[in-house]
């Protein structure tokens, strides 16, 4: 019967290596192109990237696990505040700032994920809102520590590795940003095609199957949260170092609802959607909003509407069937 | 042979409604029993209270020896106790190798790893090979499960009930929506289950009810009213009555 097996099955490529090693140069490339043709918009493209860990990190939830949710901002302000208050009282060594920022994000993450997955749909909806405001609220209140409506000011992180120190260009933060990013992402590719990982896409197909073959599922979507919340904990760090300051808006409802929009409009349940859904609404959001700063929502609206009538699963969908289709001539071939 | 799943007067109402009444049956190692009964007999329900998806007001379930009837369905699955389902549900948008690979990485307490790789593993993808070589699904391995047809779909739960290594297996309606010249392979399969499992399968066709099933149990109107061989369960006047019964309301209602 296995020698059946060995030569009936069709062979699938297994190659993890060189698949990590493309994608980190294609990020790579892209960073090289944003660095090289655009010196003087290293500021956004900075922002730009600390928002794709908050938009990773919602696809983790959202994408893999099917946990809907619009506060998932709290895990990202908490990162950045934490990272931020740490710079203030001392903790300048920029790595160190980003493990602040991972070690709350992910306490967030696991607190968040123990409240939100106990329920399902509306009430699950519901519930991450009221998380997200509740964290908004307390970064308001709490303005000894947080600044308030002021913000979070003064953040001045020291040199990267002791070597590489911020400058006015953003030159340093742009490029460390891009290498966290990349380091992230391809831990992330081998999280999300895990045993774990798998589980977790089963579970968001159908929870009652996975029970069925004994899974508990409770533990593992609060766990699976916890990682998102660490990924999350990461990108706010380093927006609070690239930026040197952290406001109200890290935390907010649009700042969640915004990111659930790249998503979807990047393709959810794909690693690869939500980098280019961040890509693709921050660049349009940034170029119309210069062009036209009365009506750019209008046409941020518009194009949205279209994306999600003509390829409703996101723009990664059809790039990914296309590639399906590639590959399978390859192999017929 | 040694006991495997017991249930002791076990009883379950929705409201005033008695859906399961003082249900007890053994089954033991090597068994392959059918439970038949008309519709809204209560089967489903009887198998949703095995499975844990719903709890007894009263009676017990014993997996050879252990009380499971305060555990939840994840820990009765860990006991040995698999079910199927009547209607698929299976992990639709992942491959038909992915969907065996996950209950066999979960049986093997691997399913936790979160950094290697899944699927692919050697010693998981060996044997996932295996199983579905022994259904004739190995050619699809690679297809999403959403895109098959509904008979190799109702393979793909047998693939998943065997790779768990169940003790128990419920089957329920195993046949069901399959297309006529389907059956036969499903019926093949479950005729090649591991011999020294207990099979219990749920099922209205007495055709594949004679020729899978050495031992039967009728339930009507949430009780056992009969415990035999298939072949006096066609002899047996309550059982005619049974379903005579429920045919005559089909019609009266049609």
């Amino acid at each position: 019967m296995s020698q059946m097996a060995a030569t009936h099955i069709p062979h699938k490529r297994n190659v993890p290596f060189a698949q990590e090693a493309a994608g980190a140069m294609a990020i790579l490339a892209l960073g090289a192109i944003g660095y090289f043709l655009f010196p003087d918009d290293l500021a956004f493209l900075t922002r730009l990237i600390g928002i794709a860990f908050l938009v990773l990190s919602l696809d983790l939830v959202t994408g893999y696990c099917g946990i809907a949710t619009l506060g998932h901002a709290a895990q990202f302000g908490v990162g950045a505040y934490a990272a931020g208050i740490a710079c203030i009282r001392g903790i300048t060594d920029p790595v160190a700032l980003l493990a602040v920022g991972l070690f709350a994000g992910t306490v967030m993450g696991l607190i968040s994920g123990a409240l939100i997955t106990r329920f399902r749909g509306l009430p699950q909806l519901v519930l991450s809102i009221a998380v997200g405001q509740l964290v908004a609220g307390l970064a308001n209140k709490l303005s000894w520590l947080t600044g308030g409506s002021d913000g979070l000011s003064g953040i001045e992180p020291g040199k990267v590795f002791g070597v590489f120190g911020f400058d006015m260009y953003s030159r340093t933060a742009f490029l460390f940003s891009l290498g966290v990013l990349v380091i992230t992402f391809i831990l992330l590719k081998r999280f999300v095609n895990s045993p774990f990982g798998l589980m977790c896409r089963g579970i968001k197909d159908d929870d009652l199957r996975a029970k069925m073959i004994g899974v508990s599922i409770y533990p593992r979507l609060v766990a699976m949260y916890g990682v998102a919340g660490a990924v999350a904990g990461i990108g706010g760090a380093l927006t609070a170092i690239s930026t040197g300051v952290v406001g109200l808006d890290s935390v907010s409802f649009e700042r969640s609802a915004e990111v659930l929009v790249m998503l979807v409009l990047g393709g959810a349940g794909h690693l690869w959607g939500a980098l280019a859904g961040t890509v693709i609404f921050m660049i349009f959001e940034h170029i119309v909003a210069a062009a036209n700063p009365f009506h750019w929502m209008t046409l941020v609206g518009l194009l949205l509407i279209l994306i999600v009538v003509f390829a409703p699963r996101g723009l990664i969908e059809p790039v990914l069937s296309l590639w399906a289709k590639f590959t399978r001539k390859g192999e017929v071939a | 042979m040694t006991n495997l799943l017991e249930a002791r007067v076990v009883s379950r109402s929705f409201g005033g409604l008695h859906v399961t009444r003082d249900v007890s049956f053994k089954l033991a190692s090597g068994d392959r029993v059918a439970l038949i009964g008309p519709n809204g007999a209560g089967k489903t329900t009887l198998v949703n209270l095995i499975t844990g998806d719903i709890a007894p007001n009263a009676g017990q379930f014993f997996m050879a020896g252990d009380d499971i009837t305060g555990l939840s369905i994840p820990e009765r699955v860990r006991h040995g106790l698999v079910r199927t389902f009547q209607t698929t549900r299976l992990f639709a948008n992942l491959t038909v190798a992915d969907n065996v690979a996950l209950a066999i990485m979960q049986r093997k307490r691997i399913s936790r790893r979160f950094f290697s790789s899944s699927t692919e593993l050697p010693e998981v993808k060996a044997e996932w090979s295996e199983i579905l070589a022994h259904l004739g699904l190995d050619h699809l391995a690679y297809r999403k499960v959403i895109e098959l047809a509904y008979g190799q779909q109702r393979l793909i739960e047998l693939a998943i009930g065997l790779a768990l290594h169940p003790k128990v297996l419920l089957l329920d309606e195993p046949a069901a929506g399959v297309p006529h010249d389907e059956a036969p392979k499903i019926l093949d399969a479950i005729n090649r289950l591991p011999a020294d499992i207990a099979v219990l399968m749920i099922e209205h066709d007495m055709d594949l009810v004679f020729k899978f099933a050495k031992r039967v149990l009728v339930l009507a109107a949430g009780q056992l009213i009969f415990e035999g061989s298939p072949q006096d369960v066609t002899a047996d006047h309550e059982v005619r009555r049974a379903y005579l019964g429920s045919y005559a309301d089909v019609r009266h209602s049609a």
